[in-house]
């Protein structure tokens, strides 16, 4: 079948069984890898992107029922890296192996939308549904809370700006 | 990797100006795990470009350890290199360039802090030896810093970039005497360092595994038997090929022999492959899948079943005895006191986030492979061999991994990719169901520990006896199913028994973080707990006291690669980091309260000392509330990369505790019950406790950091219920017994 999706603010046509779950879509068809599966029964959040700016899990979510509405993944959070969630997390240095980061930063950048100055409370509860298999918690907490200082404007650093050392470029 | 006489630095010039310095090393010997021996030939390190821009090779398998910038760092010190023009680049996998390359047993900083160190500080000498000779001035008079050569005396400068090709012409340094820094000098170790990679995770781009791609890759799934190695007697293969998108579907007979162990790297598994244009295509026609199994004699197996075979086992004569001091029978029937407990800690799952997958592109007589696997050189032999090829037709890229945790030391998602890739003659991405996952690992062998230990008088341990029931036929151990005669507290008690004893298993078992001490710590610690509170005595003042018991001989030391001899428990070392834990935990003012305590446990793996104490809540209802961990720590002199290591530690402990409270693989009819996360729980942010570490830095080398932190923090949080509570934990996991997070 035909959905009309509205990708990181692109409107694209796929052809795809109404049944496939979006973070197939998002993986295979669009080709956007920051979405990640991780056990494909909602436990994990690692698939975690936004719909009509809320936190779902794309693994659980059919294709059909994300046609037509606005949905934002890791790559669209910000055009140059600079969502405060990602500098945050640049910053704290959060991830180890860094596979669950993207829903993480997903969910945290959700609860921050909705809830500018999260309380340690509000953090559990919205952080709920991501795993973190190496046990960055502490870490991704920090960088909720640095997140919410740094708010919409920022002075940090973005991930294009750190040299070629920090930034790991490679060939 | 050792330098030594037969070890020394290679130069070669670049085209167009720079210089390229390599190391030839001393090939390690033969490991079963971590694969044959290699030749004798050049690797290169370091490349100085014209522009100053510094390239290091990481040549290590990155599963989240942080090894790619910390190996980088330690060449970028002693090269005085400016740590921003450094650029980092992972290697494919080339055991005649960079010999050992493989993650796995905390063994990266204790193998290359010497021999990387030594390649920067030749780089930096030939750099230095270039200047002078361009200025016609002593050596002795240069300096370097941050990627350049000083002369002070006359004022001038020399960026790396602009005199790399100079260097490039000059004799290279003798490796064995070459300077290296004085650690007070230290600009980059010991220095806090962004992962190399984060900037990349942060905003989605494709470093993993499972985001590589090829043009016009195919994707597969491969249906496995529940029980292992189960054949495939017929498959609804036909009406397979027609759903949607589905190129082709196979039964894949495999070559795993029967028997009555189940090898490391067994080969390639029985079952049904299905490749399609797209992974949900082949998972979508999976599920329409029928297959008729042949189960083999796993079916029989059941969690039940080996707990039954254990008790029986723990009455009768051991199998083997793995070490015997003086005369424990005899000072058991003397002591003045007896305490005896049966432990038990089953298999669990080393679940890391990224689904096991490769992508394999077979190309007519030779293969290319590109995995997140730890061990490559184990995959490249497993590959060649099940395919029929020479080891050189086989090329390894590799790649990130989402978590590694043991499970990536084995290879067989790389080898059933390969012999997909060769039977539909295409690139194809291998890609593991969660499902899969679960029921197909290597699991972390489960285990019973039958203890009896007496004090004296004073009560002091005078006897030690456990019969230790693990895996295997007869002598002959299960991969990861024997313990070291020299586990603590052996050397320690004057009478002192190790026994040994198994029963077979059709399971593939392997190592998981830790391995061994993830579960020794918690027998052991917690039976040293029971014994201390049988003797009346504070916890931390008996185990102090016990590592006062002069060890009646030095044993065999463990030797885990060979080559590579393992220091044994140092008390001192031990000591040290009780006390400080205990000085940051307040342990001495502790309040225990009926509710709420305080427990403390240490342990000696991977060359490191760690030394816990946890803070936790235990509800009527047996709800657990884990407040806070305070950990200490000797791993050397210095701790390389501060910021990654402590968040490391954050992650062993909260991974301990992961394992504690909810994680047991069980069998019935030898499948696998557990499938997926909600049925082998890990700790979810709400739960993670508050985690203090320390370090304490001793005149020792620098050793790994990634699995020693994290036995201890099973036996201090049980030993902690124990004291809130009353009620002894010996099994794992809690929630065996009633327990649940809070």
């Amino acid at each position: 079948m035909a959905f009309q999706l509205i990708v990181n603010g692109r409107s694209t046509a796929v052809e795809v069984p109404a049944d496939m779950p979006l973070l197939w879509v998002i993986r295979d068809v669009l080709k956007l890898k920051g979405t990640k599966y991780g056990c494909g029964i909602g436990q994990c959040g690692a698939c975690t992107v936004h719909l009509s700016g809320k936190a779902v899990r794309s693994c659980q979510t059919p294709v059909s029922a994300a046609a037509k509405a606005p949905i934002t993944t890791l790559e669209g959070l910000s055009a140059d890296g600079t969502h405060p969630v990602q500098l945050a997390w640049l910053e704290i240095d959060v991830p180890q192996c860094g596979y669950c980061q993207a829903g993480q930063m997903m969910s945290a950048a959700a609860l921050l939308a909705k809830t500018p100055k999260p309380t340690d409370q509000d953090i559990n509860s919205a952080m709920n549904g991501n795993l973190c298999r190496c046990g960055t918690y502490i870490r991704i907490r920090q960088a909720i809370h640095k997140a919410a200082e740094i708010g919409t404007t920022s002075k940090l650093k973005k991930p294009s700006e750190f040299a070629v050392g920090q930034s790991g470029a490679q060939e | 990797m050792v330098v030594n006489r037969r070890s020394f630095l290679r130069v070669t010039s670049l085209a167009g100006g720079g210089v390229l310095l390599g190391l030839y090393i001393k090939p390690p010997k033969a490991s079963a795990q971590f694969g044959p021996p290699v030749a004798q030939v050049p690797n290169n390190f370091i490349k100085i470009d014209p522009d100053g821009t510094v390239t290091i090779m990481a040549k290590d398998p990155e599963v989240g350890q942080g090894v790619k910038t910390m190996l980088p760092m330690l060449i970028a010190e002693e090269l005085d290199a400016d740590w921003k023009m450094v650029k980092i680049q992972q290697t494919d996998f080339d055991d005649t360039k960079y010999a050992l390359q493989f993650a796995g047993g905390s063994l990266a900083t204790p193998f290359n802090w010497d021999p990387m160190r030594r390649v920067g500080a030749a780089g930096r000498q030939l750099l230095v030896s270039a200047a002078a000779k361009t200025w016609g001035v002593p050596e002795a008079e240069c300096s370097t810093a941050a990627g350049r050569v000083l002369h002070t005396r006359s004022n001038k400068s020399v960026g790396y970039g602009e005199i790399a090709s100079k260097a490039a012409a000059m004799p290279p340094p003798d490796l064995q005497k070459v300077k290296l820094k004085d650690p007070k000098d230290y600009r980059i170790i010991g220095h806090s360092q962004r992962g190399v990679d984060t900037p990349k995770i942060v905003t989605g781009k494709p470093v993993f595994a499972i985001d590589f791609a090829l043009p016009n890759m195919l994707f597969a799934v491969y249906q496995k038997c529940p029980v292992f190695a189960g054949k495939v007697v017929s498959a609804n293969l036909d009406e397979i090929k027609t759903m949607p998108g589905v190129r082709d579907a196979f039964v894949v007979e495999g070559d795993v022999k029967g028997g009555t162990i189940v090898e490391q790297e067994p080969g390639l598994e029985p079952g049904v492959a299905i490749v399609a244009d797209s992974w949900w295509q082949a998972q979508t026609a999976r599920e329409k899948l029928q297959v008729k199994w042949d189960e083999g004699h796993g079916a029989s197996q059941s969690s039940v079943g080996f707990a039954q075979k254990a008790q029986e086992l723990s009455h009768q004569h051991p199998v083997k005895t793995l070490r015997k001091d003086g005369d424990p029978d005899g000072a058991l029937g003397s002591a003045v006191k007896v305490v005896e407990a049966a432990y038990a800690y089953p298999f669990i799952s080393h679940a890391p986030l990224e689904p096991q997958n490769c992508t394999a592109h077979w190309q007519g007589d030779k293969i290319e492979i590109w995995s997140n696997t730890q061990v490559p050189g184990g995959g490249r032999t497993l590959v060649a061999k099940t395919l029929g090829i020479a080891e050189k037709e086989v090329t390894i890229h590799m790649q990130r991994g989402g978590g590694g945790f043991g499970r990536r030391l084995t290879n067989d998602y790389m080898v059933e990719s390969a012999w997909i890739s060769k039977k539909v003659n295409a690139p194809v991405k291998l890609l593991w169901t969660r499902e899969d996952d679960f029921g197909h690992d290597y699991y972390r062998p489960g285990g019973f520990q039958f203890l009896k230990a007496g004090l004296d008088g004073s009560g002091k341990i005078v006897a030690w006896r456990n019969h230790f029931i693990s895996w295997g036929d007869g002598d002959k151990p299960s991969p990861q199913s024997t313990m070291s005669a020299t586990e603590f507290p052996a050397r320690y008690i004057p009478n002192y028994a190790l026994h040994w004893s198994t029963q077979p298993l059709w399971l593939k078992t392997g190592a998981l973080r830790a391995p061994g001490s993830n579960v020794y710590a918690f027998v052991i610690q917690s039976f040293i707990d029971e014994l201390a509170h049988a003797a009346g005595k504070d916890p931390l003042e008996f185990r102090l006291a016990l590592l006062d018991n002069p060890p009646p001989d030095s044993g065999k030391p463990d030797e885990p690669v060979p080559g590579l001899r393992l220091p044994q428990l140092d008390p001192k070392r031990v000591r040290g980091v009780l006390q400080l834990v205990s000085e940051k935990s307040g342990w001495d003012k502790r309040k225990d309260t009926s509710g709420r305590a305080m427990g403390i446990a240490f342990h000696f793996s991977h060359m490191g000392y760690f030394a816990e104490v946890a803070d936790v809540s235990v509800s009527a209802e047996k709800r657990v509330k884990v407040h806070k961990v305070w950990v200490a720590a000797d791993i050397g002199s210095q701790i390389i990369n501060p910021n990654f290591a402590e968040n490391l530690v954050h992650g062993a402990v909260i991974d301990g505790l992961s394992e504690l409270m909810g994680q047991q693989i069980t069998l019935e009819g030898g499948a696998v019950m557990q499938q997926n996360y909600d049925k082998h729980t890990m700790v979810r942010m709400a739960q993670a406790p508050e985690i203090e570490v320390h370090w304490l830095k001793t005149n020792n080398p620098p050793t790994g950091l990634g699995e020693p932190a994290l036995p201890p923090v099973l036996p201090a949080v049980c030993n902690a219920i124990f004291t809130a509570s009353g009620a002894r934990v010996r099994e794992t996991p809690l929630v065996k017994s009633g327990y649940s997070w809070a």
